[in-house]
């Protein structure tokens, strides 16, 4: 099928949008993708037409809405081919998801003494929570290292095991170096050892197909705000039971089953997890974000994208003294470099005068930066609008900065 | 051309500077001289020479306690009293940032506590550069002013 790129541009009205008199290039979608009319109109037309709270009153419009919120559920649940709607708990996002697990999962699996493997090319969000649990119930942090091309070393990772080991903390695509991890292998090795593993796909979301029953993975998080879909929603994954055993992760509404000062007894899943009203237009909101990827088709997304990836390493490649963090050959998404002499911050800030909105700085992963031994990069990253007219125009940008120094 | 003949100007009024101007007139000489900027890449480009002619700080200097530390660049800051004046040097390994620090200094260094205390340091903001002190740009700019002012309060009560 032809990728009809002109007729995806134009679901994003924000891309006609000039800023500093010269047109935006979009280059920043790996932080946060921009929004097609399609979620705008969904969140519109739910605010117009039918809000109200859900699973709770007993009116049109709380029925209607509730109706739309679950059908968002099963969406979600045929996107990653969950085996059932009551392991997709919604959250506030791919942060919030990760602390649901450290917190409920570590209560409930992890005593003094244990350990929890988490990679070196972890986002904070995919660290600090197991910081908070592990020193909460006297667990250790062992880490799993990556190579100079970016690539984990996961022929340390049986080393790594131990009987003390019970989880596994590993993104499916870097924020920073683009690789594709093999999560497939490392959930096969973890379980062999009875380890749980819990994937981040904040970045991998987007890009990639999931199948978390043919990973079998036990956890797999993502946020819809990196999918075309409003911020605020975020999804966990969990195989049911894991998610049967865990302790509820807050207090509140809708995850109560009865309530008396002598003792509460629980909600079924999904509900167990999600206390107080969730982001219900987001969630709603999100499904129509959904329907355009499925429509499009993720695999020519993917492609699509892979395409621009592999365009604008080739055209990097011709600036002198420019180093690319992350040449793995699995990769997807995104590209970080630095320039010989010039600092991250100093391309960043001029290249947001040229209309090019990029990433600059740790990229919420020091663990990264301080492997390579630098401060901070600079990084862009696709969506499916970007064309590679605009990696032309990006370069020509760039190409203009570097004469200033 | 331009930048070569600000340049030159910019060092004969810095050896005058010490014995006559006021941090305010200091600051509208700052402003006139970025007036005659007419696009952004002159303004970025005489930014970039200030910072590449602003010294390097010594590298004792260069610690944590005179570290300013923001998530994209990093700001040192060191404060000498002398004379009842407080001599201010200073330093960002980012270029642009380096650029301003050498402006904030130039306006704010050997100058007594009182008058950093009397005087607004207004002139990024009508430079048109308002938006390296936003706090969300985390670049280290802000707490340098702030910690100017700082340094001021706590030498005016030694001094006082």
């Amino acid at each position: 099928m032809a990728y009809n790129i002109d007729e995806i541009r134009s679901f994003f009205p924000v891309l006609r949008k000039e800023v500093y008199n010269k047109p935006l290039i979009y280059f920043d979608s790996a932080a946060s993708s921009q929004k097609p009319v399609q979620v705008l109109m969904k969140e519109e037309e739910l605010h117009n037409d039918h809000y109200g709270n859900i699973h709770r009153g007993a009116h049109f419009m709380a029925d209607k809405a509730t109706l739309e919120f679950e059908d968002v559920r099963e969406k979600l649940r045929a996107f990653i081919n969950a085996a059932s709607r009551k392991e997709i708990i919604f959250t506030k996002g791919t942060t919030e998801s990760i602390n649901l697990v450290a917190s409920s999962f570590c209560e409930r699996f992890v005593s003094a003494g244990d350990e929890i493997i988490v990679s070196e090319m972890e986002h904070h969000a995919n660290i600090v929570p197991w910081q908070l649990a592990a020193s909460r119930k006297g667990a250790k942090i062992v880490k799993l290292p990556f190579n100079d091309l970016g690539i984990l070393e996961i022929e340390k990772l049986p080393g790594l095991i131990s009987e003390k080991t019970k989880l596994i903390a590993v993104a499916h695509v870097s924020n920073v170096l683009g690789t594709i991890n093999p999560v497939k292998e490392i959930i096969e090795l973890a379980h062999q050892n009875n380890i749980a593993v819990l994937v981040d796909g904040a970045q991998a979301s987007p890009h990639i197909k999931i199948d978390v029953q043919e990973l079998d993975a036990d956890f797999y998080v993502f946020s819809a705000h990196k999918m075309y879909g409003p911020n605020g929603v975020g999804v966990l994954y969990g195989k049911e039971k894991w998610l049967e055993e865990m302790p509820p992760y807050q207090g509140g509404g809708e995850m109560i089953s009865e309530v008396s000062f002598e003792g509460t007894t629980f909600n079924e899943l999904p509900y167990k997890f999600e206390a107080g009203t969730p982001h219900i237009s987001g969630v709603i909101a999100f499904g129509a974000a959904l329907d355009l990827i499925n429509e499009i088709g993720l695999e020519n997304l993917a492609a699509w994208e892979h395409s621009l990836l592999e365009y604008a390493t080739q055209r990097l490649k011709e600036i002198e003294g420019l180093k690319i963090y992350g040449e793995a050959p699995e990769k997807s998404g995104v590209i970080s470099f630095n320039i010989d002499g010039i600092h991250s911050y100093d391309l960043g800030m001029l290249l947001d005068k040229m209309g090019v909105a990029l990433r600059t700085g740790h990229l919420c992963a020091d663990t990264v930066m301080a492997h390579y031994g630098i401060q901070g990069c600079v990084r862009i990253s696709f969506g499916m609008y970007n064309t590679k007219e605009e990696i032309d125009a990006f370069m020509v940008a760039l190409n203009k900065v570097l004469m200033m120094f | 051309m331009l930048l070569c003949y600000i340049k030159k100007l910019r060092h004969l009024h810095l050896k005058l500077m010490w014995i006559s101007m006021t941090i305010e007139e200091v600051q509208q000489e700052i402003i006139g001289e970025f007036s005659m900027f007419e696009d952004w890449m002159d303004k970025y480009s005489y930014l970039i020479e200030l910072g590449n002619d602003l010294g390097e700080l010594d590298a004792k200097d260069k610690n944590d306690q005179n570290l300013i530390k923001g998530c994209q660049s990093r700001v040192w800051l060191v404060a000498e009293m002398e004379d009842g004046k407080i001599d201010f040097r200073g330093e960002s390994d980012a270029v642009i940032v380096k650029g301003l620090v050498a402006l904030l200094l130039r306006v704010a260094s050997g100058r007594t506590p009182e008058e950093l205390l009397e005087n607004e340091l207004h002139f990024i903001d009508d430079i048109g550069l308002k938006q390296h002190l936003s706090p969300t740009r985390s670049n280290g700019l802000l707490a340098m002013v702030k910690q100017i002012r700082l340094y001021a309060v706590a030498y005016s009560k030694i001094a006082g």
